[in-house]
């Protein structure tokens, strides 16, 4: 009995000075180094237009539905792309619904960027991103939709081309993970 | 399967294999008692006022049972804890959302979810969590949990490498050691390096950003109480058209079906209340904000895995670019890579060392391949639908991780038992789904959890050593320590109840209203989901097929009971094996003495591993991902 008592405390005063240590010293002092060396990314990376006005984040997809924007991956955050409701779709390969919905959005797709029907469309046009929040878009998607808005925009498709590349973050180190186009920063370089 | 794959595959490949030795060495410093580090000047003060306010004595050790006291009332006062921020995070500071507390149901699984190490989340950490809860109920456990697991596996490893003793060290000194000079730097460091990478981590509240392009949607009308508006309608069925004559309008002999009012018995029309629905203009993105890198850091170091957002290491923010997710994938297998290290040299046969990290790798790269070549394939019902063939499965995936990665990641964190996810395994391929359902149910041994993964490998060791034993006919002896019917039946007894728990508590969910209500696919998929939660939570994963509707009272307690077996009841039949071992004389190898390193010892470890770890559950796979792969690949393909 007195050996419990001893190590009921020594887990009762493990938990409280722990606590302290490892809940409020070490958050804070990552917060004290984070917003001093990395002050925008560690408060979200935020578009700031020059009116001061927050008009999203870098790391975040938004809604476009726009035909003279490139339009993101469809979202299943929310009623989509809501950053405060991060989601996929979770739905799975045999699944009805989103057959259904891959079905609709493929001829959308086709339909909106002046495709033929037997034209293929890249998956990540047509298939919701794990978060809902997918900045990006591919390479091969950002092609297809070029000259639909060079079209509504009535510029060239190079000069879209062109801002493409300018937005495109390409593999970190040369080698690791995949290249995407930021769809918010482009649009948004679009409208300047 | 494209050639960039396999240079990340090397170059992941070959970091862990870098990073195993130090890491290794600089464990048997930090688990010894006097061990010397190079944060000594600094830690060391605050290590001694910590026993002093404890009431530790540090040479005081701690036999089996003792061991395993000290490590249970800590779980427990850790759950307590826990358990009382969340249900009243409503008064407690940082709560810049104005956030309620949690159910009882959903605090108690959430509590039991964090403290086992399994971080299995029933709920919606942005719009559930105040910025309190996240760093202090659920943080805490991050660490203490990891160290719990790593002083555990140290216990064991002392059983085996000490000779005819009785101790197996000091619970509360392993588990402060750890935390302080293992866990706190590496996660300071690393912490910071995430932010350098767009994480987050500050105290502000929610940002609002203006949307370029608005968009409107459909919400439920209010009035100005808050209550929903409902208007009263005719309920419609389909019934056959009549003609003139009240007969039945034929065409090719089929009738012709019209809507009409749904009529009661005494042929009244049927009514009912539906929700008024009204176009609301959205402009603006809530933007999430908080103390994520923090937790971030240690969620993967202690392979914990609990998201601070929703979509955990998918969001943008909780895994920001490829480099994160590398550095954050080879964070998940850096302690339990090192842990093999670490055995090695307590036990003076550090080829037997790497010959658990050799088993480990074999059965890595064999998931990892087997579901980047799923999730590569794609999806043929997709397919052709008019998805082109050459970009894979990419539902539920990032463009920035790719196929590749996001297939890595999902051996990684099932390999361990973290359960983190950078996309989301609901939507994989069924074969891509299989791997990591399959890794936790073979108990999570490759690599593993921090501690939980070493200690859960040894047991099959033993086993190993055991059927290599009965096949030349002799005592089988592990490291000159004979294994007997004692230790047998204890590493047999930890992995039954996991198998029970893992089968039963599906079996369970699978015939019961409450179990298939949560359903977010029907078929052989909803199956898997069932079947993924209970595997997920008794093997403290933490992962999901995330579909699963899990925040409920049944699936909350079913769920925190299955974790609280998986942890506890596999680690006190551990302990008595080491509590056990410790007291053997360790015998000096002669020429019938079955090598624990070599080729023949990996084989027979890999065969053991499969053979008693993964035949248990072979005939549920193949009602769930199994079945469900063949009806993907039929044409047009059988849907749900």
């Amino acid at each position: 009995m007195k050996e419990l008592f001893s190590e009921m405390r020594g887990a009762i005063m493990s938990t409280l000075i722990l606590a302290v240590v490892c809940c409020g010293l070490y958050p804070l002092v990552v917060f004290g180094i984070a917003q001093v060396a990395f002050h925008d990314k560690a408060n979200g990376s935020l578009i700031v237009d020059a009116g001061g006005t927050v008009r999203g984040s870098r790391l975040l997809g938004q809604q476009f539905a726009g035909e003279k924007y490139f339009h993101p991956r469809p979202s299943a955050a929310g009623n989509g792309y809501d950053a405060a409701n991060s989601s996929g779709s979770n739905l799975g390969p045999t699944s009805q619904k989103l057959n259904d919905a891959i079905k609709d959005r493929v001829e959308a797709y086709r339909k909106e960027n002046n495709l033929k029907d037997t034209d293929s469309v890249p998956a990540d046009a047509v298939t919701a991103s794990g978060s809902g929040l997918d900045p990006h878009i591919s390479l091969h998607n950002a092609g297809l939709q070029a000259p639909r808005i060079a079209k509504a925009r009535n510029i060239t498709v190079e000069k879209v081309l062109t801002l493409v590349r300018a937005n495109t973050d390409s593999a970190d180190l040369g080698i690791l993970g995949d290249a995407g186009v930021n769809v918010l920063q482009l649009n948004l370089a679009l409208d300047k | 399967m494209q050639t960039s794959g396999w240079l990340q595959l090397t170059l992941f490949v070959v970091a862990l294999a870098a990073i195993t030795k130090p890491m290794g060495l600089y464990l048997m410093q930090v688990l010894d008692a006097n061990g010397k580090t190079w944060f000594d000047p600094i830690l060391r003060p605050l290590e001694r006022f910590t026993y002093r306010l404890m009431g530790v004595k540090m040479d005081k050790e701690h036999d089996g049972k003792q061991y395993t006291l000290a490590m249970l009332l800590f779980s427990l006062v850790g759950c307590v804890f826990t358990y009382a921020i969340l249900r009243l995070q409503h008064l407690l500071p940082l709560n810049p959302q104005g956030l309620g507390p949690l159910s009882e149901h959903l605090a108690f699984n959430t509590a039991v979810s964090f403290a086992t190490n399994t971080n299995w989340q029933s709920y919606v950490g942005e719009t559930t969590m105040s910025y309190l809860s996240q760093m202090v109920a659920l943080a805490f456990h991050n660490f203490a949990s990891a160290a719990a697991g790593i002083a555990i596996a140290a216990a064991l490893v002392r059983g085996i490498s000490r000779q005819s003793g009785k101790t197996l060290g000091n619970f509360w000194v392993d588990l402060v050691r750890t935390t302080y000079y293992l866990l706190l730097p590496i996660c300071v460091v690393f912490a910071v390096v995430l932010v350098s990478q767009g994480m987050i981590q500050n105290f502000k509240a929610y940002t609002t950003a203006k949307l370029t392009e608005t968009y409107s949607i459909q919400v439920q009308k209010t009035d100005d109480k808050g209550q929903p508006v409902t208007t009263n309608v005719v309920v419609m069925v389909q019934s056959p058209k009549l003609d003139g004559k009240g007969q039945p309008v034929m065409t090719n002999g089929v009738a012709v079906m019209m809507e009409a009012p749904q009529l009661d018995a005494k042929g009244q029309p049927v009514m009912t209340n539906i929700a008024v629905m009204v176009d609301q203009t959205v402009d603006t993105q809530t933007i999430v904000q908080g103390p994520m890198a923090s937790q971030v850091a240690i969620k993967m170091l202690g392979t914990n895995g609990g998201g601070y957002a929703n979509a955990n290491a998918a969001h943008p923010f909780e895994n920001p670019t490829p480099l994160s997710n590398f550095l954050q994938m080879l964070s998940i297998f850096a302690i339990g890579s090192g842990l093999t290290y670490y055995l090695g040299r307590m036990v003076k046969n550090q080829n037997h060392g790497w010959a658990v990290w050799s088993a480990m790798m074999v059965l890595f790269l064999a998931g990892t391949l087997v579901c980047w070549w799923a999730e590569a394939k794609g999806n043929p019902i997709h397919q052709q639908l008019g998805v082109a063939v050459a970009d894979g499965n990419m539902e539920g995936k990032e463009v920035r991780f790719g196929i590749f990665n996001s297939a890595l990641f999902a051996t990684v964190t099932t390999d361990a038992s973290c359960g983190a996810v950078n996309s989301m395994h609901d939507s994989f391929t069924p074969i891509g789904g299989l791997v990591p359902l399959f890794n936790i149910q073979l108990g999570e041994i490759v690599i593993g959890g921090v501690g939980a993964g070493l200690y859960g490998m040894l047991v099959f060791v033993v086993l190993a050593v055991f059927i290599a034993g009965l096949m030349v006919g002799r005592t089988p002896e592990y490291l000159g320590k004979k294994i007997q019917a004692y230790e047998v039946k204890m590493a047999m007894l930890s992995l039954l109840v996991l198998c029970l728990s893992i089968l039963g508590f599906s079996a369970w969910a699978a015939v019961s209203d409450w179990g298939t209500a949560g359903l977010n696919n029907q078929g052989p998929h909803g199956l898997g989901e069932m079947l993924y939660a209970f595997t997920s939570a008794t093997g403290n994963n933490g992962s999901a097929f995330a579909g699963l509707t899990a925040n409920t009272p049944w699936y909350n307690t079913t769920l925190g009971f299955a974790m609280l077996i998986g942890r506890f009841l596999m680690i006190v039949p551990i302990m008595a094996l080491a509590g056990s071992l410790v007291q053997k004389k360790i015998s000096p190898p002669s020429i019938g003495t079955f090598p624990v390193s070599g080729g023949t010892f990996v084989v027979l470890l890999i065969g053991t591993v499969l053979l008693v770890g993964a035949l248990n559950f072979l005939p549920v796979l193949a009602l769930g991902p199994i079945v469900e792969h063949f009806l993907n690949l039929q044409v047009p393909g059988k849907l749900f």
